[in-house]
């Protein structure tokens, strides 16, 4: 394969060496990019956590690609955004297609002023190769083991404990708490019994990673009914290292097993690439699914990313609704663990982040029925709109080949405090805060790691332990944190979504709203 | 709020009738349906407000008979 695969060292975990092992604070089952990310994370909040994971490799094929713009924001707060998108494909702008006419393109980050582009396509294993060399940088907090494999848990009221299997034998390890990062086909899930409700669609898709020299431009491209594979749908992604996705719809009745063949691969990217020579550097079929979790938090065990959800592809939604888990959970669990949590702030990580999962399964359920429409009412219906399409501006929008993921915001949150009028809808209570440039470099890079009180065009005041941060509203700022308004103070969480804004100081009202976004 | 208008509304609603069954003249019954679904989309993003066309939903579902014929 392109990439050179690298094995982690296994070490024989200290209880098989007579040496005691924990208890531990926190048991990260998974090192997948979830996993790492949460590790690195807690590790910022000064949280101790082992990170244990079946295998010894980061992910084998490139299978997430698409980082969001909220992703990046998220991993450059973790320490690995920039060399993310130094490496990674930059890219905005998507082009649909019909047969071989563009139907239209969509520009996903059309305003300037933010630090980080709408997305970047990075293969996951380069992801997970940054991240496990960050955590790399917290020998303290960050203890990873390879070829640790989660066999069996159990739960009480103080803990978890759980029986890890190693190439030196069994052993058991106890944490207070156990985060299962495991992935689509999560153990834990497994072994604790848990239903996976959802739905599955009549669909499956091939994904090929091919190494072609080309100059094809940075963007996604999506045909419905290209010449090239008659009557499907195809996309086609830019990856570094002159690697291109090819993700080609098979239908129903394919075999996974044929389609994976390379002489039946090859042909069908033949037909799309031409002339120029390429090889398949990796080949993988998938079927449509969405599911989740009834509920994320079981007690002292915590579902994150796939093993609490699943996604459909064509979004991003299922990686970067994951990292957005991350980025919601952590800073709770720290709390939790130090004991200024109030008591509903674990509980809200269960609420904000199925409410999260609703609105990403509700997109790609909508995306698959588009691309995948049942005979009937619903063929008849795409054929419809991309006929209008051709002519009509409002039907172009219409046409749906995946509604890419873009930042939940976390309207209605019991965490969420006050808001004030005239400030803009788009850093509402719940929302993530829109990044910006200020006078000393980007906002979001100026938060703290706790929560921020961020005063705009006005005096600022201390109060407590928050830290406060103080701007001057240039055009951008204005646009996106005062509105119609002449100033205004936002409290910050630590996951930079806004818990509550005035448009002026007031010591009791910042207090109350604090409390609140604490579980109290 | 705005309700969806179901009192007469159509400048001359013989001629538009008219003009509807001329659409299809000469169609196939396939044509005929995509033709429809053209029409009911062009439409809706017309009308665009959400209320009114849940209520135009509701008002075309609860007519008519279950197999659709009389």
């Amino acid at each position: 394969m392109a990439y050179t695969y690298q094995e982690f060292a296994y070490t024989k975990p200290p209880a098989l060496s007579g040496v005691s092992d924990g208890p531990h604070q926190v048991l990260i089952v998974g090192a997948g990019p979830i996993g790492l990310a949460m590790a690195i994370d807690l590790a910022l909040r000064g949280v101790a956590s082992v990170v244990v994971d079946d295998n010894n490799v980061v992910s084998v094929g490139s299978r997430a690609i698409c980082w969001a713009k909220r992703t990046l924001e998220i991993f450059d707060r973790l320490g690995v955004g920039q060399q993310m998108v130094a490496k990674g494909v930059t890219w905005k702008l998507g082009r649909l297609y019909r047969g071989e006419r563009e139907v239209y393109n969509f520009d996903l980050l059309p305003e300037d002023g933010h630090q980080m582009p709408a997305f970047i396509n990075l293969q996951q294993y380069y992801v997970e190769e940054y991240l496990i060399e960050r955590c790399r940088t917290f020998p303290e907090l960050i203890d990873l083991r390879f070829k640790n494999k989660l066999v069996s848990c159990e739960q009480s009221s103080q803990g978890v404990a759980v029986e890890l299997q190693t190439p030196d034998g069994p052993y058991r390890l106890e944490a207070d708490y156990l985060l299962a990062c495991d992935g689509a086909n999560s153990t834990v899930r497994r072994t604790m019994g848990l239903e996976f409700d959802g739905q599955l669609f009549e669909e499956r898709f091939l994904i090929t990673d091919i190494v072609m020299k080309a100059d094809f431009p940075s963007e996604r491209r999506f045909w419905f009914e290209p010449p090239f594979h008659a009557g499907q749908s195809a996309l086609l992604h830019k990856q570094p290292d002159d690697i291109y996705r090819i993700d080609l719809q098979l239908g129903w009745d394919a075999d996974p097993e044929e389609e994976r063949k390379p002489e039946n691969v090859i042909p069908r990217i033949k037909r799309m690439v031409g002339d120029r020579p390429f090889e398949i550097d990796w080949v993988s079929v998938y079927t449509f699914q969405c599911r989740r979790l009834q509920r994320f938090v079981h007690d002292r065990v915590i579902f994150v990313g796939d093993s609490a959800h699943i996604v459909s592809p064509f979004g991003a939604r299922g990686g970067n609704g994951g990292i957005q888990d991350v980025d919601n959970l952590a800073w709770k669990l720290a709390a939790a663990l130090k004991g200024t949590a109030g008591p509903g702030l674990l509980e809200s990580y269960d609420q904000e982040r199925t409410y999260g999962a609703d609105e990403n399964i509700m997109n790609s359920s909508r995306s698959t029925n588009f691309m995948s429409p049942k005979p009937g009412a619903e063929a008849l219906f795409r054929e419809a709109v991309l006929d209008l399409a051709a002519k009509a501006p409002f039907a172009r929008l219409m046409v749906n080949s995946g509604r890419l993921s873009v930042p939940c915001v976390l309207d209605g949150s019991v965490l969420n405090g006050e808001d004030a009028e005239g400030l803009p809808a788009i850093s509402r209570p719940g929302a993530a805060l829109p990044d910006a440039p200020t006078d000393d470099g980007w906002l979001l890079n100026r938060l703290a790691t706790g929560f921020t009180l961020l005063f705009v065009d006005c005096e600022p005041h201390a109060l407590g332990d928050l830290e406060t941060l103080s701007v001057k509203a240039d055009e951008m700022v204005r646009t996106r944190l005062l509105g119609s308004a002449q100033s205004a103070v936002y409290l910050i969480r630590p996951d930079q979504h806004v818990a509550a804004r005035w448009t002026q100081f007031d010591a009791d009202k910042v207090a109350a709203a604090h409390r609140t976004a604490m579980g109290f | 709020m705005a309700e969806l208008v179901d009192t007469p509304n159509i400048e001359d609603r013989d001629g538009f009738y008219q003009d509807l069954l001329a659409a299809h003249d000469g169609l196939s019954e396939a044509q005929s349906q995509a033709l429809n679904a053209r029409l009911v989309l062009v439409l809706a993003n017309h009308i665009g407000n959400g209320q009114v066309l849940r209520e135009a939903l509701d008002l075309a579902k609860s007519t008519g008979t279950e197999d659709g014929k009389i």
